[in-house]
């Protein structure tokens, strides 16, 4: 298959400050993620599902193993810029990505740096504020903005580099329930419109339903990968590995649970909907 | 309480003093200032002040900011012109009770003195009225610029100053919340005896410095993630460039020295 990021047997440990034993992370994790992709990482804390994403990025480099984006070794130290420029990140603090004072020279920040031309930085700044929907506030001071907005601008800094796959490393942990919608929103319309790939990791479901591949980790394994539906339906796995089911999901298996016959891959509000619908019509 | 603070206070406008080239601002700035000190004698004095009334004029700055601006100083000011009016004995004099002594000269120099001073003052807060800091760390990069062949970090300068200025106001909400969190805890950060107060600010600036390191490590990262590496090959999305009314502000600055210079 056509993949954009492969790890093999990646392994990895973090040193603490001391001499104490470092704390494994990763232990011989292999993923692929197919181009033009939706991915979600799912896990509960210290379940190893950030790590990867660092290293797909050259942020970390494998203390064992190798990580490959497009072909290219990550370990490889010419090759960075060309790396990071392909995989772009964000972050779950929108404040601690957020370098200018003003949301257009923000988003300049990273074509600024790959050393474009001043009209071709325009344009893609432009764009980039346009995919997010944050065009009207371009001139704005972003500590005035609210969380959600901030982090669709911190999208917007990534997306001007026109990265082949951006990785979101739980992009809504700290917004409030309108502006993690607007993220998600924005998240989903990137796959669908510029055929970006996406990777990301979280550990709320309901974002994840929208994927088109669940990769659930624990411990620093993979448990289970596979479509949404196929994850979903095995709940007691997901709760061995301290996570929970969609909402949705949750609802349909109280309800077989009571004798109903309910199909089990209904997942989004509607699908739902319709299957109670059609069960007690 | 802390959000009050303005920093740089900058007054966003549209005036064709907001709009000059920022580095042309900061070179008119330093020919003012230097005017200023070569100013001899009541027609360089009153040239100078229509410039500045002219420049606030142009700009749009209010009497109300203006006063703002010189309050800090009014004491500074105060204090030269009693010094200048009891101190300096010249041969004119016009009122003598015991010690006090006050002769035509002194008054001369103090008026001298406080008027230049003020001058100063509103002449350098010009510049930060009119300019937002962003333009000024811009424009202060790109003139220091030569200053990189004698191995002067003056990128990285430039990018601490910008990136100060943006956490500015993220830490001082977060001292905010700090300040709540305490108090709600009993904290009290306003009574007692000096060095009372003065402990009872640890338990603000620890969380602080927890907080503004782990944002300085998250930043780093995101913008190496961002393809940060140095100013090496790095460009600018907006161009600095100098018009034609950058230039004609240039040439006044010039002549406003000749003339303060010829008026000696």
């Amino acid at each position: 298959m056509n993949s954009i990021i492969k790890t093999e047997k990646l392994e990895f440990s973090y040193f603490g400050a001391d001499d104490s034993e470092p704390k494994v992370v990763l232990q011989g994790l292999d993923l692929e993620v197919e181009k033009g992709t939706f991915v979600a990482i799912l896990g509960h804390n210290g379940s190893g599902k950030s790590t990867p994403a660092k290293h797909f990025n050259s942020i970390l480099l494998p203390l064992g193993g190798k990580v490959f984006v497009c072909g290219r070794d990550t370990s490889d130290e010419d090759l960075i810029l060309e790396i990071r420029r392909r995989v772009g990140m964000v972050f779950q603090n929108p404040d601690n990505q957020i370098v200018a004072t003003v949301v257009e020279e923000d988003v300049a920040f990273a074509p600024e740096n790959l050393g474009y031309p001043s009209d071709e930085i325009r344009r893609r700044v432009d764009e980039a504020l346009k995919v997010v929907g944050m065009y009207a506030f371009r001139e704005h001071a972003p500590h005035l903005l609210s969380g959600g907005q901030k982090q669709r601008v911190a999208i917007a800094g990534v997306l001007a580099m026109e990265p082949e796959c951006v990785v979101f490393d739980e992009p809504t942990a700290m917004l409030d329930p309108r502006g993690r919608e607007s993220v998600v929103e924005v998240i989903r319309n990137l796959r669908d419109d510029l055929g970006v790939t996406v990777v990301l990791i979280t550990h709320h479901m309901d974002e994840a339903i929208f994927a088109d591949r669940i990769v659930v980790m624990s411990d620093g394994a993979i448990i289970m990968d596979g479509t949404p539906r196929e994850v979903f339906v095995n709940e007691t796995i997901l709760r061995q590995a301290g996570l929970d089911v969609p909402e949705t999901t949750a609802l349909i298996h109280e309800l077989r649970n009571d004798g109903f016959d309910l199909p089990l891959d209904a997942l989004t509000v509607d699908e739902c909907a319709q299957a109670i619908y059609n069960e007690f019509k | 309480m802390l959000k009050d603070i303005t920093l740089g206070q900058f007054f966003p406008g549209t005036t064709i003093v907001h709009r000059l080239d920022p580095r042309i601002k900061l070179l008119l700035t330093l020919a003012y200032i230097t005017a200023l000190f070569l100013a001899q004698g009541v027609v360089a004095y009153a040239l100078m002040f229509v410039v500045v009334l002219t420049c606030l004029t142009l700009s749009k700055i209010g009497p109300k900011a203006v006063f703002r601006g010189l309050k800090p100083i009014f004491i500074i000011i105060l204090i030269t012109v009693v010094l200048n009016i009891f101190f300096v004995h010249g041969e004119t004099v016009l009122l003598e009770y015991r010690f006090i002594v006050i002769t035509r000269e002194g008054l001369y120099n103090a008026g001298f003195m406080a008027s230049r001073l003020i001058m100063l003052i509103v002449g350098t807060f010009l510049l930060t009225y009119t300019t937002s800091p962003i333009a000024l760390t811009d424009g202060l990069e790109q003139m220091l610029n030569p200053l990189k062949k004698i191995k002067l970090p003056i990128h990285e300068l430039a990018m601490m100053m910008s990136i100060a200025l943006r956490f500015i106001p993220t830490l001082i909400e977060e001292t905010d919340k700090i300040i709540s969190a305490q108090r709600a805890r009993g904290a009290d950060f306003e009574s007692g005896s000096l060095i009372k107060r003065a402990k009872a600010i640890i338990p603000l600036i620890i969380p602080l410095f927890i907080s503004a390191f782990r944002r300085a490590d998250e930043l780093a990262t995101a913008m190496e993630s961002r393809c940060y590496h140095g100013g090496e090959g790095r460009t600018r999305m907006k161009v600095l460039k100098a018009q034609g009314r950058d230039f004609v502000a240039l040439l006044l600055g010039a002549g406003l020295i000749v003339v303060i210079v010829y008026l000696r």
